[in-house]
């Protein structure tokens, strides 16, 4: 019997993988199909595996088209256009450092047993043998930062919650992955879903808290059916429930359903969520690690901030520290999307360049047109241009050159793009999803709006270009969360590097009619 | 109390059940809109008083949250719901021009209903990036989404039994 591994993430689906699987089932009736989360390279999806002694054969991108000559190949790894050879030996898998995702696409990921077999529960065996406050201290010690994007230290914070006396704690995973161009913690909740759940059950005995919670944005129905399931599995093996691994601890964890609002992205927002009510941002302090969910002490990290403590529990800190650049210590699942050839995941250590993803990796722009600009760190990071692609990737060199990081996503544009056009969709983005609380951001991102509008029609250009970059400080400054403080990011770096976007005729009576 | 004289109204009866079913816990409040859309297709306005009764909740919080969040609708929709993201991955691939394309085809403008029954709505961000443009045709993600590929996903909708 041969094994053939189809990937079931919802990117590689999108583009057919469910039809390849069931061309291959119906053509090779004796074939064991496997469907596993996808390795990332997006661009090849779907990627097709086969067994062989020698270890797996890839093919991709497949489509049902190609199945009929394919099929002849398939059982014997044999010769075909599309054949990839061992998907490690690909350079674009090879140059990665893969720590988080080491297992995504290779494992089937409701699968316990395979789960182990590829280092899985390790992080948390060696948890249920340590104090709490070992366990924060070995956190602490691999310089691990929050990777949702804000990049505080988590030990610190775990540090916060173990402190706290209380008679409930909480872990809440955020999930609600809404920024364009980042979809690491889709892939990862997809394609290797026990991951964070033994990162959260870490969190839980380092903390103290026995009530875990996975906010998935409403946008990922998948990741939500498989998180889903994944804890049930976790449950029946006894990683979950009332008694976490023999530890005679509980730790109950539950998914939550966002429904269609980027500010539950933003942690209190997401904790208000979470309690059923409106996703409006609260005032800090007092922080949620003193009074996060229903004003009890709470963790809130992201997906990949928790994905990445197993390993550093498993491995010591200094494994885990001895990756990336000074104070960005560790790996960072980077995505690239928008207008790229070679679209899909890299994880890198920190320190990597934006040209060496977005160039190496990504091949350049899908179209073939000249590169004209990226979004680093989603709608509310920053747009750079082709001299600064050389940065370091890494919290602070990012930060010093007036960007961010964000949640690691990449989004290419070539030559055609309007940047005026983005930066009048920066504010309306802004309109639609602020949560109302403070007016900065709720009339600034309207009047923002409005005003780069006028702008674009040449309406006194120079005297709104002020107007815009005045209100821009006002909505840094006075906004009560990133959405709105961020918000003049992209609209910014939008006017400075491309004035000449900006520089519109007044009033178009005809086209050309004024220079 | 509900008044007993009052006639059963729609989506009452569901609403007490779906709360029910949640334990009446105010915090599922969201879990609850979403399981009442999925069965009824949108949250009657009737389901309001009910779901606030049993969430020991006044009815202005949950009218609140049914109107902050985007996924909520208090109206029936279309048979089929096609979402074409508008986030900027997509954009760089085409997706305003898509987004026009599908538009005329279907002779409906984004947030409303063609009269063959697709009701068009903008999403911000499906997490299919690197495959942009994406879209959902009735929760089925579609990745390098063209005119084509969606109407072929839209009539192949369409022509399903009604859900």
């Amino acid at each position: 019997m041969i094994r053939i591994f189809v990937p079931d993430d919802s990117a590689a689906r999108s583009v057919g993988a469910d039809e390849v699987a069931a061309g291959i089932a119906a053509r090779i009736p004796s074939a064991e199909i496997v469907r596993t989360g996808s390795r990332g390279a997006l661009w090849l999806e779907p990627m097709v595996e086969v067994e062989t002694p020698q270890g797996r054969i890839a093919y991709g991108p497949v489509t049902p088209a190609d199945l009929p000559d394919l099929l002849d190949a398939l059982p014997s790894a044999g010769p075909h256009p599309l054949r990839l050879g061992p998907p490690e030996d690909l350079p674009w898998f090879a140059d990665q450092q893969r720590l988080t995702f080491a297992r995504c696409g290779i494992t089937p990921p409701l699968d316990l047993a395979a789960y182990e077999a590829h280092g899985g529960l390790a992080g948390l065996r060696a948890a249920l043998g340590m104090e709490g406050a070992a366990i924060c201290a070995a956190v602490l010690d691999s310089g691990l930062r929050g990777r949702g994007g804000a990049g505080f230290p988590t030990g610190i914070k775990w540090k916060t919650v173990h402190e706290q006396s209380a008679p409930r704690k909480h872990v809440c995973c955020n999930a609600d992955e809404g920024d364009s161009g980042a979809y690491a913690d889709r892939m990862l909740m997809e394609g290797d879903p026990f991951l964070l759940i033994e990162g959260m059950a870490i969190a839980a005995l380092a903390t103290g808290a026995t009530e875990g919670w996975i906010y998935i944005r409403s946008e990922y129905p998948e990741a939500i059916a498989r998180m889903t399931a994944a804890i049930e599995v976790m449950e029946r093996a006894g990683w979950l429930g009332e008694d976490l691994g023999g530890s005679g601890r509980a730790f109950r964890l539950r998914v939550r359903r966002g429904a269609g609002a980027y500010i539950c992205g933003e942690e209190s927002s997401m904790l208000n969520s979470i309690e059923g009510r409106r996703g409006v941002v609260r005032a800090k302090p007092p922080i949620p690690a003193i009074a996060g969910l229903f004003g009890e002490p709470t963790v809130v990290n992201n997906v990949l901030t928790l994905a990445a403590v197993p390993l550093i529990l498993a491995k010591g800190a200094a494994f885990y520290r001895d990756y990336g650049v000074g104070r960005s210590t560790g790996t960072q699942p980077f995505t690239l999307g928008g207008n790229v050839a070679r679209g899909g995941l890299i994880e890198k250590a920190f320190g990597v360049t934006a040209r060496e993803l977005i160039e190496g990796f990504g091949g350049g722009t899908a179209s073939g047109r000249p590169f004209r600009t990226a979004q680093l760190g989603g709608p509310l990071g920053a747009y750079v241009c082709d001299e600064q692609l050389d940065l370091p990737m890494d919290y602070e060199a990012l930060a010093e050159a007036g960007a961010m990081l964000g949640h690691g996503g990449i989004t290419v544009f070539d030559d055609t793009v309007d940047m005026g056009a983005m930066a009048r969709f920066a504010f309306e983005f802004c309109e639609i999803e602020s949560c109302g609380k403070c007016t900065p951001c709720r009339v600034g991102a309207t009047r923002g709006r409005e005003t780069v509008e006028k702008i674009l029609r040449g309406e006194n250009v120079a005297a709104n270009m002020v107007l815009v970059e005045d209100l821009c400080e006002l909505m840094r400054d006075g906004s009560l969360c990133a959405m709105g403080g961020l918000t003049p990011m992209p609209v910014l770096s939008a006017l400075r590097l491309f004035p000449e976007d900006f520089d519109r005729a007044p009033a178009p009576v005809t086209e050309h009619a004024a220079e | 109390m509900p008044n007993p004289a009052r006639p059963p109204l729609e989506g009452a009866s569901a609403a007490r059940e779906i709360c029910a079913r949640h334990g009446d816990d105010p915090a599922a409040l969201i879990e609850i809109l979403h399981d009442l859309q999925e069965a009824e297709g949108h949250v009657p306005p009737d389901a309001v008083p009910e779901i606030a009764l049993a969430l020991n909740l006044g009815r202005a919080e949950v009218h609140g949250v049914l109107t902050f969040y985007h996924d909520f609708r208090q109206a029936p929709e279309g048979r089929v719901e096609l979402q074409l993201c508008r986030g900027e991955s997509c954009q760089a691939m085409g997706a305003e021009a898509l987004i026009a394309a599908v538009c005329a085809r279907r002779g409906a403008a984004l947030g409303e209903t063609s009269a063959d029954g697709v009701t068009i709505k903008p999403v911000y961000c499906l997490g299919n990036c690197a495959l942009a443009p994406a879209a959902r045709v009735d929760g089925r993600l579609i990745g390098r989404a063209s005119a084509e590929r969606l109407d072929a996903a839209l009539d192949a909708a369409l022509s399903e039994p009604a859900r």
